[in-house]
């Protein structure tokens, strides 16, 4: 069984990093990862794509998703965005950085909703609105495929010293204070 | 895969971090190199490793890109193991140099990562800068995923300096689709890649620079003199394609993990019909591939691993007696109506027993490749084996070339 994930956000919210740090973490299961984005020039504030898939099989594809089963938006601004939700399979979850619970996104195929304040326990944790580990940590809480264990030890490849500490409690205050809906 | 004989551990990484991870394993002397994107994680990564004493080797951080090719050209002439990396616009501006470093025999090893060329600005993936390049006189192979971009660059250097080839070599792989994709790459000891590059310190010593001793490099050559370095040249590269085979061999049986040489052959042994291609798509037309065996079609993949020299001989045994070929090109040959690599394949036509050729050009400017493509073409691909229709070239992401007929 593969996951199709999508994610959504700008250049600056380490956007690359959120896919490369699950892809991380499903190997470290002994499952398969495969992400990578999609932009033009690197700069900060430029929207920025990025694919994962995480299969208990070898992925071998290298397109980009068309159809994905999981969006996970880090820039809020994108959330009622017609191209994040495009292409989305019936049943979808949806993961959205967002100050509070909202309950004005929806879509005819979108079935989960979980929101957690991201921005906020990044400011308070490391003291930048760098979201990425926070969303990695309640990725695994709402998607289910992972336990927070291996997605902790997959920061060790990212940080080091007081920044890794510091993201690890992101990572776990991600897990445990992510909101889901069932739509 | 995975079915290691020596200890090993699998790291997710980019195709980027896979191949400066293999410039550090093979130990070079000399790295000179310039970022350009999506080349530029490779250089940071080295620039790292050297900072942190991981890379013993003079790192030249030149001010551009042909003074990088001409610091390891020298180098290299002068007896070291070097390494650089570019794409696109930058593999242009060291153009000249990469004809010298071919002209003089220099054993480089270099990646390039795909990238379109400058005329119409773009950070896009493509092969376009690969085609531009292709009759410099490198041997060119290209890569599939992050895994085969580190294990054909520690391949290389068994290329490129054995003795009986002495050639420059470039490890081709698609900028952002392979540059920036993550995935678990097994990273070998470095006992074991010493081990596997060991045997070149066997063989007899090549010339190289010695203080107080006259070297002439970068010889003039007139009439007979030229034709003679030329036609050593042409004869070396065409050794390199049963070279190529025995290291793949060998590397399989220290490292676990065979590729099949200079073409790998992917369900092929009962095809009708296959698709022809390289580089990152091969991952993508694999699993439609197997989507479409479990439907009973019966097509195959031949994935084409190195490029220069052209491997006529193995494409010619692997496509003979099919019933067709779709020919998938990421680049353009002006002036052809079908892809560069379809063009060529086309002048062993006859040898392939009645197997018919069909050009699909895309990918082009980071265009994706989509299993919905790859679809088409195998659709396009049977239609012709059914004696339909089908046109000689189908511009499969740009309906509007294939309308308005542009011949």
């Amino acid at each position: 069984m593969m996951s199709e994930v999508r994610f959504h956000g700008r250049g600056g919210q380490g956007v690359v990093t959120t896919s490369k740090i699950l892809a991380n973490a499903f190997a470290r299961t002994g499952q398969y990862g495969a992400s990578f984005p999609m932009f033009g020039f690197e700069r900060r504030g430029a929207p920025v794509t990025a694919f994962g898939r995480f299969s208990d099989k070898p992925v071998r594809e290298k397109t980009q998703i068309y159809n994905p089963n999981i969006l996970v938006v880090l820039d809020p601004s994108q959330k009622k965005a017609a191209n994040v939700f495009a292409g989305l399979l019936p049943g979808g979850m949806m993961l959205l950085n967002d100050k509070k619970n909202t309950d004005d996104v929806r879509h005819e195929n979108l079935r989960k909703l979980a929101v957690v304040d991201a921005n906020g326990i990044a400011m308070e944790e490391i003291g930048l609105p760098i979201p990425n580990t926070v969303v990695v940590g309640a990725f695994a809480k709402m998607s289910g495929l992972l336990d927070i264990a291996p997605v902790v030890e997959a920061l060790a490849d990212y940080f080091s010293g007081k920044k890794l500490a510091a993201n690890e409690i992101c990572a776990q205050r991600g897990f445990e204070q992510v909101q889901m809906i069932d739509l | 895969m995975n079915t290691t004989t020596t200890p090993s551990r699998i790291k997710v990484i980019t195709g980027n971090a896979a191949a400066a991870i293999a410039a550090k394993l093979a130990r070079p002397d000399v790295v000179a190199a310039y970022p350009i994107t999506p080349q530029t994680e490779v250089i940071e990564q080295i620039s790292t490793f050297h900072a942190s004493g991981e890379m013993d080797c003079e790192l030249i951080t030149v001010e551009g890109e042909n003074s990088a090719m001409n610091a390891v050209m020298a180098a290299s002439l002068a007896g070291g193991r070097v390494f650089t990396a570019s794409s696109s616009w930058g593999l242009v501006f060291m153009y000249d140099a990469v004809l010298a470093v071919a002209g003089a025999r220099a054993p480089v090893v270099m990646v390039n990562v795909n990238r379109e060329t400058p005329g119409i600005i773009a950070v896009s993936s493509g092969q376009q800068d690969m085609i531009s390049t292709r009759d410099a006189g490198w041997i060119f192979l290209i890569a599939e995923d992050c895994q085969e971009v580190l294990d054909l660059v520690l391949q290389s250097y068994r290329l490129a300096e054995d003795y009986d080839i002495q050639l420059p070599v470039m490890v081709h792989y698609d900028g952002f689709f392979l540059s920036y994709l993550s995935e678990g790459v097994d990273i070998p000891e470095q006992e074991t890649v010493d081990r596997f590059l060991s045997v070149l310190k066997d063989q007899p010593r090549r010339t190289v620079l010695t203080p107080g001793q006259k070297l002439g490099v970068g010889s003039h050559g007139i009439l007979g003199g030229y034709m003679e370095l030329r036609h050593k040249h042409v004869t070396a590269m065409e050794r390199s394609k049963a070279k190529f085979e025995e290291i793949d061999k060998e590397f399989a049986s220290i490292f676990g993990r065979s590729y099949g040489g200079q073409v790998e052959e992917y369900r092929c042994d009962d095809a009708d019909i296959v698709l022809l291609g390289s580089g990152s798509m091969c991952g993508t037309i694999k699993s439609v591939i197997d989507d479409q065996r479990e439907k009973g079609v019966r097509i195959g993949l031949v994935k084409m691993r190195m490029y220069r020299p052209f491997p006529h001989q193995a494409l010619v045994a692997a496509l003979k007696g099919k019933k067709a070929v779709g020919v998938v090109d990421r680049s353009l040959a002006f002036g052809f109506d079908g892809g560069p690599i379809y063009t060529e394949l086309k002048a062993f036509e006859t040898r392939l027993d009645g197997a018919q050729l069909v050009s699909f050009i895309d990918g082009i400017a980071n265009t994706d490749i989509t299993k919905t493509n790859v679809e088409k073409m195998i659709q396009m691909t049977r239609d012709l084996a059914d004696g339909k229709d089908v046109p000689e070239v189908t511009w499969v992401s740009y309906p509007d070339a294939n309308t308005k007929g542009g011949k």
